[in-house]
């Protein structure tokens, strides 16, 4: 395979986001397009633990919003550098994923579902109720978010900001899946038993590739919370966290090009649904139900089995 | 100190009875169909508000109550067969989001239908709260409790001692063998469905003159029921009512003797400690994966 064939997707994507700002006519759509990057990086985590390992996590908007709150709390309260906050959000996240993993993956399907869900909430809920620190229901400002002496702000920057470590997100991604830990991760999706019996350490990978999602979850949390300038509570709800898994499966499972899909759209949606007013929330469940009726396997899947184009890789 | 006990106890086991109809909605689906429902909560939610709006436009109470029982559970039947069914051989995830879905769309409709407000309607039997042991008991409270007595006798005559029952406990053990001897698994889905809707309805039609009701009530009413479900252990009926009442208990004493703020919280920390230790619940099988 040639490095041109092999980079193909990678350049594409690359190529997109560089001609982006030419046709982006104002900072509403920049803001929006940023807001799809966000998106896509956590989908992108996500689906390696949804997608490909099988796991189902219902809560994790709950690590979004420690990496938000990280970085509102520890440089408003403490006087930490954005960046060890940022950090310390991400390695809290990791950890909190790290400890509930083991007793949580010997759990399967429902009991899954229901034990990330209960995480999910429980961090939303401490993070309403600690109010001295958290502002509450009402959230917080949080600060700009510098790197020796230069602060990222305005629609643009961040647009570059973000593009860049898409781009990064989607080729580490691409590679983790061709390696053997993602050959591992498919295999036990496949069947667990099976990938035990040929030597693979089941509940150490799924533990890994939960806090891999968790770490990034966090960090774009902070992200958003640094970019937007404020933070609330809504970020770590039950909402969030659907919203989330939504993404994952609309695009399609186990797709990372799904990933990238689901996210642009389920992002965009919303701002489309706006000028139905009142009647956003009916259409965005219609909508949710009929693309799970009629491509059960998500967009992109469905898409890529009708026109043919499958030749044995993972999308 | 006692009279605190008991008034924590009694409003935990009125909370608690809801929580128990929930998760023995939960449970009918779950066997029928091994799908979580997640708009289980909106049917509560339709309960309390059909019973408010048709007792607000004049029609009479037991009328009321029994229409707002019976709209929930035509919703039911046409979740099943219009959403539900066609997407029958999807993956959990799926089948989880096309519930999440449906949920969406049912509180949207109600939020444009009835708005955002937070409505309420007397009690069945007046409010004059009863006096025992120094704790105060509403009438309501012995109502919710006397029909949720009543509605798990029924089920459990109706799955112990009725063919139709005894079928839907062959579809759920085995949705082949039962379709093999003749019994129409179609027609179970949609009897799951519309009884699990009912359940619902009638735990937010008794709920509503206590903790009152408005269209997004169906959420966390919901989720509670599932934890309900899964302390319980999935799947089994006894369980889900021991389930029920053990969350809405422990809710309101730890509300009561540890922190009002987390009363959300606790039926999740709880949920957490049962799973890592229990991972199949109270009454949950053990079961063996066959490979």
């Amino acid at each position: 395979m040639s490095a041109l064939k092999r980079h193909y997707a990678l350049i594409v994507l690359a190529t997109v986001l560089l001609l982006l700002p030419l046709v982006l006519p104002n900072n509403y759509y920049y803001d929006i397009v940023i807001r799809m990057a966000i998106n896509a990086i956590i989908v992108l985590g996500l689906n390696l633990l949804i997608g490909f390992a099988g796991q189902i996590s219902l809560g994790h908007a709950g690590f979004v919003g420690i990496g938000a709150y990280a970085s509102a709390i520890f440089p408003t309260h403490f006087g930490w550098h954005p960046i060890f906050a940022m950090l310390a959000g991400a390695a809290i996240a990791s950890a909190i994923a790290a400890i509930v993993a083991r007793p949580i993956f010997r759990l399967k399907g429902h009991y899954l579902a229901m034990a990330t869900l209960g995480l999910g909430i429980i961090i939303a809920i401490v993070i309403k109720n600690e109010g001295t620190y958290t502002g509450g229901p009402d959230g917080m400002p949080v600060v700009a978010l510098g790197l020796m002496g230069f602060e990222i702000s305005g629609e643009k920057q961040w647009y570059w900001v973000l593009a860049a470590t898409l781009l990064f997100s989607f080729w580490a991604s691409k590679n983790l899946i061709d390696s053997p830990f993602g050959r591992a991760l498919r295999a036990l999706h496949g069947s667990e038993v099976a990938s035990q019996v040929m030597g693979v350490d089941i509940v150490r990978y799924k533990v890994a590739i939960f806090v891999l999602s968790a770490f990034f979850a966090s960090l774009m949390g902070s992200v958003t919370a640094h970019y937007i300038g404020f933070v609330t509570p809504n970020i770590a709800d039950f909402f969030h966290s659907i919203e989330l898994v939504t993404m994952v499966v609309i695009g399609g499972m186990a797709s990372i090009y799904g990933s990238l899909i689901g996210a642009v759209l389920l992002t965009a949606l919303p701002q489309a649904l706006s000028t139905f007013e009142g009647w956003e929330t009916v259409a965005f469940g219609s909508i949710l139900m009929l693309c799970m009726i009629f491509m059960p396997k998500g967009l992109v899947p469905t898409l890529a089995a009708r026109f043919g184009r499958n030749d044995g890789e993972p999308r | 100190m006692l009279s605190q006990f008991l008034q924590f106890l009694f409003s935990g086991v009125t909370v608690g009875a809801t929580y128990a109809l929930a998760a023995l909605g939960f449970t009918l689906i779950y066997n029928a169909s091994n799908v979580i429902n997640f708009a289980q909560g909106e049917f509560i939610m339709l309960g309390g508000m059909l019973a408010f709006f048709f007792m607000q436009s004049g029609v009479p109470m037991p009328l009321a109550i029994l229409l707002a029982i019976a709209i929930p559970a035509l919703v039911g039947i046409a979740l099943e067969k219009l959403a539900i069914e066609p997407a029958r051989d999807a993956e959990v995830v799926t089948l989880i989001i096309i519930t999440i879905g449906a949920s969406l769309v049912i509180r949207g409709l109600i939020q444009i239908w009835l708005g955002k407000g937070t409505h309420s309607y007397p009690a069945f039997s007046g409010s004059e709260p009863i006096h025992i042991g120094g704790a105060t008991l509403l009438p309501q409270s012995l109502w919710v409790l006397g029909i949720t007595a009543l509605v798990v006798v029924a089920l459990w005559y109706f799955f112990s001692r009725t063919l139709a029952g005894k079928a839907i406990l062959a579809t759920s053990c085995n949705p082949l063998a039962a379709q093999l001897v003749g019994i129409n698994t179609q027609w179970v889905l949609l009897v799951s469905f519309a009884l699990s809707a009912a359940l619902g309805a009638i735990g937010g039609v008794l709920l509503a003159p206590i903790t009152l009701t408005s269209y997004d009530v169906g959420i966390m009413l919901g989720l509670k029921g599932f934890v309900a479900a899964v302390v319980g252990g999935l799947g089994s009926g006894l369980g889900a009512v021991v389930g029920g009442l053990l969350v809405g208990i422990i809710e309101a004493m730890a509300a009561g003797y540890i922190s009002s703020a987390y009363k959300d919280a606790i039926p999740f920390i709880l949920i957490l400690f049962i799973l890592f230790f229990m991972p199949r619940g109270i009454f949950g099988a053990q079961v063996t994966e066959r490979v």
